[in-house]
């Protein structure tokens, strides 16, 4: 191919999308490049669908996008090894009413959506060759890309990296290292079919309605990780990630996770009967702010998983990436539209607006996270078993008094913490999460 | 903490649900150097991919990446750096049907 491009895009997942779309939008001349047969083929997420992060590049989306269920509760439970799980949920059928703040998607089919919003917008996309390497002139600035194939040679003004966790062709260049074992967490799910009456039924939903369960505890077996399930409209997206790290070292596979928490029996009896249809897998990038790569340079950016912009404390990665495909793209319309060049210190404005956004601000509120649930992973795996133990022991009712069952529960919180240790605990997460 | 007993899970039967385009002429990931491997004592790798890739044959690593999903996982938690790991050919290995 001899055409010249304003920009190319490497990816078509959320983040690639948002940047191609936002460009193609602005009349810029975009080449975007998916490796998978189609958008969505080579992506896994869990899905959730963060509305404000889409309205802000297509705002009708509501009426365009396949959307499976619209998310009016949240439930949270934290298990123990055995039959007991503690929980707390959040519903408000006030969710039903509004514009929809959060919907599960099924990620091939939002892509392939997506995508062909993409098109519509004015960019050419090409799926199937994989961009092996970056083209760079004498100075290093990054000129265009190469694909597998021969003669596969494009040329841009600047190439935005919107390829994934792994971010191949940003490490081959040498822009960036490659993923740290500490800072890769390895997710595994199953999408499991069922019909839309038995999960309305099951969840307590109306058509059209969804639930979200966040779930954490010993069903990984004190290593650092969560599970979660969401209603799709006639389906279920189930999962549990955990740091690879953490699996390494207790030499644990994580489709026993997965297993393990499927048998749960707060879990079985709402996947019952359910049909499976897909097993996948994925490394999601929790590092946090400090693991955050250089972002930018002389005609090139780093977006979404390839830019490490993940928050895991409140599971949020496709809005972080659709708001950095955004912003990457708005970097360059305003530099094209000054006539200003897409050198590293024009790029610099990416930056300056991600810092300036819910994105860089979110991932540098929680940039001792990562650090704190290494050092105490406890917090995963005692506190749940102690909520649970305290539940149980105050909801039966046996004959002892009260304030027995209370020290009870006490002696056995500083049995297993102490109090030095849950004070410290207390301090250490509030320095945390603050 | 006392380890559980971890369930037995049957893999393959869960890949057989998964849709693939198998490129018989290039496996996209390969083992660099197998004396490496020997001297790994830990090897992650068998552990801990998602699609039961990486397997011990006679006491050497092997990997079919026939089932590969294409995550990463291999690649990063080699400790000795032992995994030429690439994408297959455009088009090729796992193509999701929900993600």
């Amino acid at each position: 191919m001899s055409e010249r491009f304003d920009v190319i895009v490497v990816g078509a997942g959320p983040a690639g999308n948002a940047a191609a779309y936002t460009l193609a939008k602005a009349g810029l001349s975009v080449l975007q490049i998916e490796r998978g047969e189609t958008p969505g083929t080579k992506n896994v997420q869990g899905a959730i669908l963060y509305a404000h992060a889409l309205e802000e590049v297509i705002p009708d989306f509501r009426s365009r996008a396949p959307l499976e269920r619209q998310v009016i509760e949240q439930r949270m439970w934290l298990m123990d090894e055995g039959q007991a799980c503690t929980g707390v949920s959040y519903r408000d059928d006030g969710f039903a009413k509004e514009p929809g703040n959060r919907y599960t998607i099924i990620r091939a089919r939002f892509d392939r959506w997506f995508s062909e919003e993409v098109e519509k917008a004015g960019a050419m996309v090409i799926n199937e060759p994989t961009v092996t390497g970056l083209l760079k002139d004498a100075t290093g600035q990054v000129v265009g890309v190469k694909t597998e194939r021969a003669g596969g040679e494009v040329h841009a003004d600047a190439v935005i990296l919107a390829d994934g966790v792994n971010s191949l062709v940003g490490q081959r260049a040498g822009l960036r290292e490659d993923i740290q074992l500490e800072h890769a967490a390895l997710a595994v799910k199953e999408t499991l079919f069922l019909s839309k009456e038995i999960i309305d039924e099951r969840f307590g939903v109306t058509e059209g309605q969804g639930v979200v369960i966040e779930i954490a505890g010993r069903i990984t077996h004190g290593m650092v990780g969560t599970g979660f399930l969401y209603t799709n409209k006639d389906s279920i997206a189930i999962g549990i990630g955990c740091m690879l790290g953490d699996l390494s070292q207790r030499a644990i596979a994580p489709y026993q996770l997965l297993e393990g928490m499927k048998r749960h029996p707060m879990v079985k009896p709402l996947i019952a009967g359910a049909e499976m249809k897909e097993y996948a897998a994925h490394l999601i990038p929790e590092g946090g702010y400090k693991a955050v790569p250089t972002l930018y340079g002389n005609g090139w950016m780093l977006v979404g998983d390839s830019a490490g912009l993940v928050n895991g404390v409140h599971r949020e990665g496709s809005n972080l990436a659709m708001t950095s495909g955004r912003l990457a793209a708005e970097t360059l319309i305003e530099l094209k539209a000054r006539g200003a060049k897409f050198d590293a210190k024009g790029l610099a404005a990416y930056k300056a607006k991600l810092d300036a956004s819910f994105v860089m601000k979110d991932m540098k509120k929680y940039a001792d996270v990562p650090g704190f649930m290494h050092g105490n992973p406890h917090v995963l795996h005692e506190y749940p078993q102690l909520l649970n133990t305290a539940a149980r022991e105050m909801i039966r009712v046996d004959g002892v008094d009260k304030r027995t069952k209370q020290k009870r529960i006490l002696a056995e919180v500083r049995a297993k913490r102490s109090l030095l240790g849950l004070m410290g605990d207390a301090v250490r997460f509030w320095r945390a999460f603050r | 903490m006392n380890d559980v007993t971890l369930p037995t899970v049957n893999v393959e039967q869960k890949l057989f649900q998964n849709r693939y385009r198998v490129d018989e002429a290039r496996a996209h990931i390969r083992i660099r150097a197998q004396d490496a491997c020997g001297r790994c004592e830990t090897k992650p790798c068998l552990v801990c991919c998602p699609a039961a890739c990486w397997r011990l044959e006679n006491g050497t690593v092997d990997v079919v990446v026939d089932g590969c999903l294409e995550c990463g996982t291999c690649r990063v938690v080699c400790t000795a750096g032992n995994v030429e790991w690439d994408y297959p050919r455009g088009g090729f290995g796992i193509l999701f049907k929900f993600g």
